[in-house]
């Protein structure tokens, strides 16, 4: 039988909350290392973080083929995502415009998504990321455009081959990945310009 | 209720509006780079700052406070149509004061007065792409920018210097962002380009019938092309503004009479009145004053 039981609402004033939701991601990704914060309330499915849920609801629809992690991919989010953006979930990593990640699930390598093209880098996947914390852990020092000198970040749940990846992810510029953390209610934006290196502790 | 069905929120549609975020978003990524969009038609002629308008409308929110120049003045037909459009299609808060604005729509000037973290400069763009009038074929410019290949601007630049002793582009000079992309800072006089690099505040551009969307985020290296023996510098005026004294701002030249009677003053009015307000005395405002008594 086909759950028909709950639905789950979306953003409560959708034109608005889409509104300061973008804006909190368009502060996120031009000030690279700011902790921002979704401002409307929004009670998302069963695995999602709120900041990640209102990304969704803000910047998928019928044109954004999404790429969800396996446990997401399982529960209440599709039909949500399905239900109040319209957009359909795909399972090919490099066709994606965004890939959604709970903090439970592995974290593929970022060569798997779409990269974009050297004519087109902007053909490549957004990756939004839910992270156990955005501060408490190892040290990251950031630089890059939006930074002024340096900034830092301690996410709490990056996968260990992260920097590395990074890495690998930088060099292609003007090509590769944009990321995304969030952690309840709140988001750090990390564009393919960001460098990011360990700080010794 | 209005019995009447209202425009959406900013004018744009839902979907519209994801879309152009989407683009905002990958500019900001890949500061520099002309991210495609599709452009819609709006209830204005494309040359008046359609592309600026739906990058307004895609990030206004209530709480913003609007400020609209065209050529430096908050008075003139551009500047005081887009204002009231989105006043009508919005109802968000105006003003003229550079330092109230949260979004800041522009064509062809950057503000005198410093912009802070919490602004947002949106620009008007007539032809972003600017290796155009060197190269007319859009697959041919695409990928000179996907190989980084500059030196057709570089050969243009130098038969200035050839032909006039000194680089003679005075606007839309061409820049170079965070030292990858060069980039076309829209027709804005030379003199405004040293004020976006490292910027506190974040630049979008937006052209919306070439139907492109860039952005140079804050406090990033914007570098105007120049060679080493002769290299970038901006206009330099002999006299003050003759309203408010200043120096070192861009100034209009306004014919006063057929005589060859002529006056340089602000072209950055907000900047021009808030001096006057503080007292500040140009040498024609002075004369009119003494004329007056």
């Amino acid at each position: 039988m086909v759950a028909t039981a709950t639905l789950i609402p979306g953003f409560a004033d959708p034109v608005f909350d889409a509104q300061s939701s973008f804006r909190a991601a368009m502060d996120a990704l031009s000030r690279p290392g700011t902790i921002q914060q979704i401002g409307c309330p929004l009670t998302p499915p069963k695995g999602l973080s709120a900041a990640s849920a209102a990304l969704m609801l803000t910047l998928c629809d019928y044109d954004t083929p999404v790429y969800l992690s396996a446990a997401l991919a399982q529960g209440a989010v599709p039909g949500w995502l399905g239900f109040h953006a319209g957009a359909k979930v795909t399972s090919d990593k490099s066709n994606s415009a965004f890939a959604f990640f709970d903090k439970s699930s592995p974290l593929p390598a970022f060569s798997q998504f779409s990269q974009g093209t050297q004519d087109y880098p902007d053909r490549s996947t957004t990756i939004v990321l839910e992270v156990a914390s955005l501060e408490g852990g190892a040290r990251l020092s950031l630089s890059g455009p939006g930074i002024k000198g340096a900034n830092e970040i301690s996410p709490v749940g990056l996968p260990a081959t992260f920097l590395d990846q990074w890495r690998a992810n930088r060099a292609l510029f003007p090509r590769g990945i944009d990321l995304i953390l969030t952690c309840g209610n709140r988001l750090i934006g990390l564009p393919r310009t960001v460098n990011i290196k360990a700080l010794e502790v | 209720m209005t019995a009447l069905a209202d425009y959406n929120f900013a004018y744009l549609d839902e979907q519209t509006k994801r879309m152009i975020r989407r683009a905002i978003l990958k500019a900001i990524a890949i500061p520099g780079y002309q991210v495609p969009f599709a452009s819609r038609e709006m209830p204005m002629p494309y040359g008046w700052g359609t592309g600026g308008v739906q990058v307004t409308a895609a990030i206004l929110g209530p709480h913003d406070v609007l400020k609209v120049i065209d050529q430096g003045a908050d008075d003139t037909t551009n500047a005081v149509s887009i204002r009231a459009f989105f006043q009508k299609v919005a109802d968000v808060a105006v003003t003229t004061k550079t330092s109230e604005a949260t979004i800041i729509q522009t064509r062809h000037r950057i503000p005198e007065e410093t912009l802070g973290e919490n602004q947002v400069l949106v620009y008007q763009v007539p032809i972003p792409e600017p290796l155009r009038f060197l190269e007319p074929r859009e697959t041919e410019t695409r990928q000179m920018h996907a190989l980084e290949e500059y030196g057709l601007m570089h050969v243009k630049l130098y038969e200035d210097i050839a032909r006039h002793g000194r680089i003679a582009t005075t606007y839309a000079y061409p820049v170079k962002v965070a030292g990858r992309y060069v980039m076309d800072p829209s027709p804005t006089p030379k003199f405004d380009n040293p004020k976006m690099n490292q910027s506190a505040a974040l630049q979008l551009f937006g052209a919306g019938r070439e139907k492109r969307i860039y952005a140079v985020p804050p406090y990033t290296d914007v570098v105007s092309l120049d060679f080493e023996d002769h290299p970038f510098e901006v206009q330099t005026f002999e006299k003050p503004c003759a309203l408010c004294g200043a120096r070192h701002v861009y100034l209009d030249e306004v014919v006063l009479d057929d005589k060859g009677g002529r006056m340089f003053v602000c072209s950055d009015t907000d900047y021009c009145e808030t001096r006057r307000e503080e007292g500040q005395r140009g040498e024609m405002l002075a004369d009119m004053k003494e004329a007056a008594e």
